[in-house]
């Protein structure tokens, strides 16, 4: 059960840091549909929603989403839509529905580094940073790789360089967590090829990237690269999928995305 | 602590936990249309709208309501009468179990969709389950009650 003793709407995001890092059991509260699903116990819990960070805006040449923005709002964002050949809000499509989608924010969704999420491996294929209260800017990769823990995520920002991207996901059922995402995208030659839910968190197949950009994207590199992704990437079993079932996809799929973004 | 919003056109102050789900709040206020379901954001059946958006109240933490517009079915009656006409036309109403949490994403996707394609309809409502119809009959009644061309 999710409890906390004292709840504390923030006036700004300084005020938030500030008494977030003075007790270590104090939290932020995202859109709180999965945090309810733990055993947390929460000394202060901070909520962010009247710091007008609900939003999706392009400014010098970026897209920026505020963190308090909701699923939905990414799913219907236009912007999104016609941007890195619309991955960013593809990626949020399938999860649950939309009464969920419109609780569910961007920023409890990345901080948490959640290993089931479709959102973030459509995040990692791309040009993306985090702004972090205090943290400062970094970059989603580094900040996956990081062990931050507490911090305050603002924004998320991807720039926009002219990357198309292409969005796989296999699923059981629509609207169930998936097996295994995939995410490429391009940018003249330069590929990045995203993993999510493997189920570990999201990571990038740096092996089939690097071969890709010494070879060039071709209908016969593509093949390879999803050969050298599956074997470069560590799958787990868990419940829905075996590790040897992610890994003979993953080939599959690596090859496919890619093909859409030749 | 105390919560001021307006529940279905009328404003109120509730006397709520501050950790406490608007499910709990709405059904201890006597709007008893608004069922726990699974419990675990995945089913539809507390589906209520806040601000005019259909959300899981056992998903949105009571307080995150104040100074906000909450419509739940009780408010709605009329057009979730119409509504249940098309369903029972088309023999879509079984236990009823799910039918507010249902009814409530039905008539927000009216709202929000323009002549819908049937894939359109279905990823609207993917997040509400029934365990009785099979969905078939529902979606024809929803494609009648929406007026949907094709």
């Amino acid at each position: 059960m999710f409890t906390f003793s004292k709840y504390h709407l923030a006036t700004s995001v300084n005020e938030a840091y500030e008494i977030l890092t003075k007790n270590r059991n104090n939290g932020i509260l995202g859109g709180t549909a999965y945090l309810r699903m733990g055993n947390r116990n929460l000394a202060t819990a901070l909520d962010l929603s009247a710091l007008d960070l609900d939003y999706i805006r392009e400014e010098d040449g970026t897209i920026e989403l505020g963190a308090m923005t909701t699923f939905r709002s990414v799913e219907t964002s236009e912007i999104l839509k016609e941007n890195f050949g619309g991955v960013v809000a593809r990626s949020v499509m399938d999860i649950v529905g939309v009464q969920l989608r419109n609780v569910v924010t961007v920023g409890a969704t990345v901080f948490s580094k959640y290993g089931f999420s479709d959102f973030i491996p459509a995040l990692l294929a791309l040009d993306t940073d985090v702004v972090l209260a205090g943290g400062g800017v970094m970059s989603l990769e580094k900040f996956l790789e990081s062990d931050t823990t507490r911090d305050i995520l603002v924004a998320i920002r991807i720039k926009k360089n002219g990357r198309t991207g292409n969005y796989q996901t296999v699923r059981k059922t629509k609207s169930d967590y998936a097996l295994l995402n995939i995410v490429t995208s391009n940018v003249d030659g330069d590929v990045k090829i995203a993993a999510g839910a493997r189920p570990g968190r999201a990571t990038l197949a740096v092996k089939a990237m690097e071969y890709i950009r010494e070879n060039g994207l071709t209908a016969e590199t593509i093949e390879q690269a999803g050969k050298i992704a599956s074997e470069e990437l560590v799958f787990s079993d868990n419940m829905r999928a075996s590790a040897k079932y992610r890994e003979a996809i993953c080939k599959v799929m690596v090859k496919r995305s890619l093909r859409e973004v030749m | 602590m105390l919560l001021e919003t307006t529940i279905n056109n009328r404003k109120v102050a509730l006397a709520i936990e501050h950790d406490e789900y608007l499910v709990d709040t709405l059904r201890k206020a006597g709007y008893l249309s608004v069922k726990r379901g699974c419990d675990t954001g995945s089913c539809g059946l507390c589906t209520v709208w806040v601000e005019g958006k259909p959300v899981l109240s056992c998903s949105t933490l009571a307080v995150r309501a104040g100074g906000k517009k909450i419509t739940t079915i009780e408010s709605l009656q009329d057009e979730a009468l119409e509504f249940a006409g098309f369903m029972a036309d088309e023999g879509a109403e079984q236990c009823g179990f799910c039918a507010p949490g249902f009814t409530m994403t039905v008539l927000a996707m009216k709202r929000e969709l323009t002549n819908p394609t049937e894939d359109e309809i279905k990823h609207y409502l993917n997040g509400n389950l029934c365990r009785c119809t099979g969905y078939v009959s529902q979606l024809r009644a929803i494609k009648k009650y929406m007026g949907v061309e094709a």
